[in-house]
């Protein structure tokens, strides 16, 4: 199976025939040689030119030594792995084709699927799927697919309704994935499509009646025809002098100003400017002043390190630490001791600005007592969060927010 | 304009030959800087040149020099809602030769990076085989093993570029994209292993991490060269690529490259899932959409100078150096102008050229210190030539985000400030 490749292109050569050389051997590698081998296969080692005008090139110009032996097949296979059990292939073969293939018996109706969507899912994609921010757009936009701002939603760009289902039960809630039932996620998916107008608020969706569903846009999709469609026009020859008359510009990224600030030149050249821009140079310093607080001790190094992931739990609305901004909450910096309700910027629920009107601070227990039911501690609450029931993950969040907060 | 080094090779002869052919631009460049006064950095003994150096153990994990913190991954924060499901990039300007560092290759996650122990990780085969099958890491390192360079290029690399110039960076404009040797077992022998039933047509690759990605990949392609890898660049997959195992797709989208690959399905229908639809669909001017825009179309860029990386030594011999890479084969060419394309000239490949592979491509001439408009167009082992933004627009429209494949162009100004542009 062994294969030994040898390719030596001898000194001396000139180089346009060194050229036409390599690429009579890549043709020839083409039509003769396994994948793996065609790969090694060596391009124009020399120095640019215009003209190819030396004929004493004296540099070796392609020495090449591959040594390919492609990993072999075994007849019956190499007898490793063990057999799947049928619960494990169940627990892990929740995927949903188009064709109705994976789908669950379950059901779920739409206004079942709008208490869940405000519940879990509006904070990011807003009350009938409009959207907070960037976060993505799940309705309307019908019609808008051939405009400057197409809007790509369920309703107006996806093609199959099993899409949607596969894609809620397995990424969704985004930082709670895989935890809907099947009763829960045909709810969504019902509610998503009562806000893409697709049915009536009296409708209930089910494995039953799931495939009869079409969405508007499935047949503007078609295979990719790049081949057919662009390949002949891009395999022409390349025009290499007086190609133009003139140039000009038309168009200068500066104008846009969207660039983030480090790592962009934009005085005067010094070889140091960007690195000075680079706000990285500070990390270093921060994980050893983190460092040193482990060594000098009176900090519990352990606890805030299960806080840490706890807060995974959060982070998918806050922020905490340095550079922390809202995102569809506010963020935590030295959240104990805060005022209630007091993050300039953010749109806080009547609870909360009722709380800052009235002055209250969050205390370590007035937060631990939140965090343990958040809708019970304040009613009426935008927080989607079904709380920490564990007063360890409690204690070891509290000490986290304060760790990051410094 | 400028003075174009003409020999053909970079030996000192040659270098001195091309020196006179080109004449009297090079006698006036001339050969050295005046100084005035003796270099310090010379003449006076340096700390490091007199006191001992840190001991061997100092850094069991070696780091970049303190003087290379700027070489770092950075964001654009407004691109995405938030940093879980968000990309940053690879600091191209910065680097050379065709292998990206492990550090420094651009993440691109869906639900953040997942932390997992290879002792806890599991890959299943299902589907239509005849064996259903579960293997551990221990099973797959024992099945034979393949080295490949390949790239990964995320689809919508320069994907903000497609209604202007918008990003002044090219590690902005074209950095998701790193080249790197992956060491792992060929799809193919998994698949023997669990023995696809004929009506296998297609594979679903479905990943361990919060956003469970899944991607439909014809089966065609899954025997041809696809790899199921465990190294990067000799060592373990990095988290954040996908530790402790990834799919290895050759050439094709980066979204399809499955992180944290827990399990491959086999069936006879693709899954149309959301990353095949809603995402990583070309949408066209006239409201149809590609789907299944697998294979990344040749595409090269210029990364020295750019605006991350003006030059900054006035004028003189100076070298452009980019890198070029194809979806469907190698790399024999690569042209770069310093006109705005009026005239083009045949670059200098310089590295291993490997099938689905970055190319380092060079390009030294003698700048006259007059603005340049740079661009280079890669011509890949098909025929295939990089073409204009234009001739794309012209096809695609504006709204397809993915596969922007197009010559980029950098204007470089007097002072050899780079700055993104669009020419006519």
């Amino acid at each position: 199976m062994l294969k030994f490749l040898k390719i030596f292109v001898p000194a001396g050569t000139g180089v346009a025939s060194v050229l036409a050389l390599a690429y009579v051997a890549a043709d020839q590698f083409v039509i003769d040689l396994p994948a793996p081998i065609r790969e090694m296969v060596a391009v124009q080692p020399a120095m640019a030119q215009e003209a190819a005008p030396a004929a004493e090139a004296a540099a070796p110009v392609a020495t090449l030594t591959a040594e390919l032996s492609p990993a072999p097949s075994m007849a019956g296979g190499y007898g490793l792995g063990r057999e799947a059990l049928a619960e494990e292939v169940a627990a892990w073969d929740t995927d949903i084709r188009p064709d109705g293939l994976g789908l669950p018996v379950g059901s779920g109706d739409v206004l079942t699927g709008e208490e869940l969507f405000i519940e879990k899912c509006s904070m990011c994609h807003g009350e009938f799927g409009e959207a907070v921010g960037r976060w993505p757009v799940l309705s309307n936009g019908y019609g808008t697919l051939t405009h400057k701002d197409p809007v790509k939603t369920i309703g107006s760009y996806w093609p199959y309704l099993s899409t949607v289902y596969d894609y809620v039960q397995r990424a969704m809630p985004f930082g709670e994935a895989a935890s809907l039932s099947n009763d829960e996620t045909y709810a969504l998916v019902a509610y998503l499509m009562y806000v893409n107008d697709l049915v009536d608020d009296e409708f209930v969706l089910s494995n039953e009646n799931f495939t009869e569903v079409r969405l508007r846009n499935e047949d503007n999709f078609f295979m990719d025809d790049r081949m057919e469609t662009e390949f002949p026009l891009f395999t022409q020859e390349a025009c290499m002098t007086n190609c133009k008359d003139a140039v000009e510009i038309t168009m200068h990224a500066s104008m846009l100003d969207v660039t983030p600030d480090s790592g962009v030149v934009r005085a005067a050249p010094a070889a140091e400017g960007a690195v000075e821009a680079a706000p990285v140079a500070e990390e270093p310093a921060t994980s050893e002043e983190a460092a040193a607080a482990e060594e000098t001790g009176g900090v519990d190094m352990a606890l805030i390190e299960d806080g840490e992931g706890v807060f995974k739990k959060c982070r998918a609305c806050h922020q905490v630490g340095e550079g922390a901004v809202n995102r569809s909450g506010p963020q935590l910096n030295g959240l104990i001791g805060r005022t209630i309700g007091s993050v300039e910027g953010f749109g806080y629920s009547n609870v909360f600005n009722d709380a800052n009107a009235a002055g209250q601070v969050w205390t370590e227990e007035s937060l631990s007592a939140f965090l343990e039911n958040p809708k019970g501690a304040m009613s009426g609450t935008k927080m989607s969060f079904a709380g920490l029931r564990s007063a360890d993950d409690r204690a070891a969040l509290l000490a986290y927010l304060q760790h990051a907060s410094n | 304009m400028s003075t174009l080094y003409k020999g053909a090779k970079p030996s000192r002869r040659s270098f001195l030959s091309g020196a006179l052919a080109a004449g009297g631009a090079i006698a006036g460049a001339s050969m050295a800087r005046a100084q005035a006064a003796p270099e310090k950095v010379i003449t006076e003994i340096q700390p490091w040149r007199t006191f001992l150096g840190d001991g061997v153990d100092a850094r069991p994990y070696g780091v970049p020099s303190e003087h290379e913190k700027h070489v770092v991954r950075r964001g654009v924060e407004w691109l995405t809602a938030d940093n879980v499901s968000s990309i940053n990039f690879t600091p191209i300007h910065e680097l050379d030769g065709i292998i990206t560092p492990n550090g420094v290759c651009f993440e691109r996650h869906h639900g953040g990076t997942a932390h997992i122990d290879p002792a806890e990780h599991r890959l299943m085969i299902n589907g239509l085989v005849d064996k259903q099958l579960v293997f551990t890491m221990q099973d797959l390192m024992r099945f034979p093993r393949e080295n490949h360079v390949y790239f990964l290029e995320c689809a919508a690399n320069s994907g903000m570029e497609w209604a202007g110039a918008q990003l002044n960076g090219v590690q902005f404009t074209h950095g998701m994209i790193h080249n790197v040797m992956y060491t792992g077992v060929p799809l193919r022998l998994l698949l023997e292993e669990a023995g696809v039933k004929p009506n296998g047509k297609w594979l679903l690759a479905e990943g361990a991490d919060a956003s469970g990605m899944t991607r439909s990949i014809p089966m065609e392609k899954a025997l041809d060269d696809c790899l199921v890898a465990w190294k990067m660049n000799g060592e373990a997959l990095r988290p954040e690529q996908g530790y402790p195992l990834r799919l290895v797709v050759p050439g094709w989208e980066g979204n399809m490259w499955i992180k944290w690959l827990r399990r491959l399905e086999v069936g006879d229908e693709p899954w149309h899932h959301r990353e095949e639809t809603s995402k990583y669909t070309d949408l066209l001017a006239n409201g149809q959409a590609r789907r299944f825009t697998w294979e990344m179309d040749a595409k090269s860029v210029i990364t020295t100078p750019s605006p991350q990386a003006p030059i900054t030594h006035g004028k003189g011999w100076t070298v452009v150096s980019g890198f070029a890479w194809s979806g469907r084969g190698t790399i024999p060419r690569v042209d770069v102008t310093l006109d705005g394309g009026k005239n083009w000239h045949q670059a200098r490949i310089s590295g291993p050229s490997f099938t689905k592979s970055m190319h380092r491509f060079y390009f030294e001439f003698e700048w006259d210190g007059k603005p340049l408009l740079l661009q280079s167009r890669a011509h890949d082992s098909t025929g295939y030539v990089q073409p204009t933004k234009n001739q794309l627009r012209e096809i695609r429209g504006e709204n397809s985000i993915y596969h922007n494949n197009a010559i980029h162009t950098w204007y470089v100004n007097e002072q050899g400030i780079a700055e993104n542009v669009e020419i006519s």
